[in-house]
């Protein structure tokens, strides 16, 4: 982020960042470093902000990974059985698992050819014999004849899961590391899977509420007059509904559910805060000198709201999208908690969280505990970055 | 003062208007035909005329627009879509609930906040100030969702302290029954912010030039702190909790959910999972209604708190 656009000799508080130090041989011009080299200085001398930056460094990294598919694409492979324990606990309480899941296991279907043509004869015939259906247990019924809507879908996912299946089943676990889900997922990888759709969600609508109210902020402390006045409006009305519930309203009325829904939720709801601050940067960096200069070399009205005022309010957006961040990635959670969030069959923490909900009452806590432990450690990290980041950028603020 | 007064009713008018077209909008045009989805599968042509008939979806816009608005100030929105119940009658019932959880968690949780704010701000600079914050941090950071999972299934389904969930149509037995735990639960959520942002509150007070002065002529450090700086640092709190009570009303929903307390915010996700547009449309533009009215009320209060503040 340069600074070095602002080309003004007049005192603006931020010195160019680079003049020519090769320039003049032998006598040391007096640089001033500019306010990110000195918020960045600031910044590493706080032990803090520098563990917390690399835990969130460490996240943001698993995310690239687990996106690049380099990570955890292999989550939904039934790895261990059901509700495997962590590995530390051990597999002693895995006895009294395993005889919850194994007949999911164990109920295979036995193999029906669905063109059979005397299929349905033999269904009758196996009926009508009900000496020897108690000794020997009829296989449960999976197919309803011609009118079962769903044979069709039934029959691929059956060819599916006996491919699958048939390796799967032959080496589950029974441990895991961090346990196992219902299904026989590893936690620790759809920890990181949901991670991954949490992380995105919140960075996304983060920049996108960002962007919204920096544009906003800046039309209505630049311009001001009437322009103000229909930004205000718009924002005493968005901040009249208190947020958690203009975001269900907005969740009820948008039917489909999808990453993408959810980020337009939160980055169209979400961006008041952002435009109070920048609006009230704005109105105060308008007349300074720097802006009349760059309207006496004939600077139109964008190049100046852009080029030259945003450089020197920048740091209260991206302090603003780190804010958010934390909040729309509690939100999103919960959100997907009460599915009105990541649609079905897409895993996040929030989702994680309700399946773990029922789990508790069966005494599996791994799920639980990986979701919370990878939640709460993020975003305090993010929060404690948050606050020395806001910190070292307005140092008049401590 | 009435004319105060009367003047910010006055200026309420066009943000209460644009919250009407702002749910008008989401509810008629973006969420697609109202009758479609009052409609749902089962729905043939006739069916969907018959329902745009009864919704007025038929009518031109402005028409919409009056109905919707003479619905709003005579609080009949008709009924439920999903129970039939009448939607003033929906809000009617499901305040009591959440009042008896919200008002006691409002009370407990401002008065422990400035306490330890206080107490905190006394040892500024300790490892005591410091470890306190740092758990605040780290307190926030978990989600609610995990203290009620958590607290509910501890105290109330293993150790059997408080029951589980459930509700009666006794007051008495409400509150000291069953919204014991939602309460409880309700603090270790919000005390950890209210307490570290009145903790800023405070320290903004204490180096005030009268906090030097109080000290010269020999008050008592103690004094200084619960009578001189607390009566100052008055004015953030009362806007912060004067402004954070309406969000509180829809805040409380995940508790109401888990615990079955047939409040206001339980009745939103109903609402939300239902596709229960009447609901959700009142109960939206209501609280937000109510939100202006407590701003006002916030600046009125602050002329209590603060002889220096002129309503002008």
């Amino acid at each position: 982020m340069s600074m070095s656009n602002i080309a003004t000799p007049l005192p603006t508080g931020v010195p160019p960042r680079q003049p020519g130090a090769g320039a003049r041989p032998g006598i040391r011009p007096a640089v001033s470093p500019g306010l990110w080299a000195l918020a960045w200085r600031r910044l590493r001398a706080d032990r803090v902000a520098m563990v917390a930056l690399a835990v969130v460094v460490s996240y943001l990294t698993l995310l690239v990974l687990s996106m690049s598919g380099l990570v955890a694409r292999d989550w939904e492979n039934e790895v261990g059985v059901n509700y495997a324990p962590p590995g530390f606990v051990g597999a002693q309480s895995a006895a009294d698992s395993s005889a919850l899941g194994n007949d999911s296991v164990k109920e295979a279907p036995p193999p029906e050819n669905p063109l059979d043509p005397l299929r349905d004869v033999l269904r009758e015939l196996r009926a009508a014999t009900p000496a020897g259906g108690d000794a020997a247990p009829r296989p449960p019924v999976n197919d309803y004849g011609i009118a079962d809507p769903l044979q069709a879908e039934m029959d691929a996912v059956r060819a599916e899961l006996a491919m699958k299946g048939a390796a799967a089943s032959m080496v589950r676990r029974e441990t895991l590391p961090f346990g196992a889900d219902k299904w026989g997922h590893d936690i620790v990888k759809k920890t990181i899977k949901g991670a991954e759709t949490s992380i995105v969600v919140g960075l996304v609508a983060a920049l996108l509420a960002t962007v919204l109210g920096t544009l906003f902020g800046a039309m209505a402390g630049y311009f001001g007059g009437r322009v103000d006045d229909i930004f205000n409006w718009f924002y005493s009305i968005f901040t009249s509904v208190p947020y958690l519930l203009l975001i269900l309203a907005v969740a009820a009325v948008l039917q489909q559910k999808g990453v993408l829904t959810i980020v337009l939720i939160l980055g169209l709801t979400g961006w008041t805060g952002t435009f109070r601050l920048i609006r009230a940067e704005y109105l105060k960096h308008k007349n300074r000198e720097y802006v009349w200069a760059a309207d006496a070399i004939g600077a139109s009205n964008l190049r100046k709201m852009f080029s030259h005022i945003f450089p020197n309010v920048s740091h209260v957006a991206l302090v603003q999208v780190s804010i958010l961040v934390v909040s729309f990635i509690k939100s999103e959670v919960i959100l997907s908690f009460l599915g009105f969030g990541v649609p079905v069959g897409t895993v996040s923490w929030g989702s994680m969280l309700n399946e773990a909900q029922n789990e508790l009452i069966l005494g599996k806590w791994w799920q639980l505990t990986a979701a919370s432990i990878a939640m709460a450690l993020l975003v305090t990290a993010f929060s404690l970055f948050t606050d020395a980041l806001r910190d070292a950028l307005d140092p008049k603020l401590k | 003062m009435t004319a105060y007064i009367l003047r910010r009713l006055w200026q309420m008018l066009p943000t209460m208007l644009g919250v009407i077209l702002l749910v008008f909008i989401l509810f008629n045009w973006v969420g697609g035909d109202p009758a479609y989805v009052l409609a749902g599968k089962m729905s043939n042509p006739e069916q969907i005329a018959n329902i745009r008939r009864q919704l007025g979806v038929d009518q031109p816009f402005y028409i919409q627009l009056w109905i919707f608005i003479k619905q709003i100030a005579t609080f009949d929105f008709g009924s439920s879509w999903s129970t039939g119940e009448t939607v003033s009658n929906i809000l009617k019932t499901r305040i009591g609930p959440s009042m008896t959880v919200l008002i006691p968690l409002t009370i407990l949780e401002t008065l422990l906040a400035i306490a330890l704010a206080l107490a905190v701000a006394f040892v500024r600079g300790s490892f005591t100030d410091r470890a306190v914050m740092v758990a605040c941090t780290v307190g926030m950071s978990i989600s609610i969702l995990v203290y009620i999972i958590v607290f509910q299934y501890v105290l109330g389904y293993k150790l059997g302290i408080f029951p589980v969930q459930g509700w009666g149509d006794n007051v008495v037995q409400n509150l000291f029954r069953y919204s014991l735990l939602p309460i409880l639960i309700g603090l270790a959520v919000s005390v950890a912010p209210s307490l570290r942002l009145f903790r800023t509150f405070v320290l903004d007070e204490v180096n005030q030039d009268y906090v030097r002065t109080a000290r010269a002529k020999g008050v008592s450090e103690r004094r200084i702190l619960w009578v001189h700086v607390l009566r100052n640092a008055a004015i953030p709190i009362i806007t912060y909790v004067m402004s954070n009570l309406p969000a509180l009303l829809i805040g409380a929903f995940l508790i109401e959910r888990f615990f079955s307390i047939p409040g206001i915010g339980r009745e939103v996700i109903l609402a939300v999972e239902r596709s229960d547009f009447p609901v959700i449309k009142a109960i939206t533009v209501y609280v937000a209604a109510a939100t202006m009215l407590f701003n006002l009320l916030t600046d009125l209060l602050y002329q209590a708190v603060d002889p220096r503040v002129q309503l002008k």
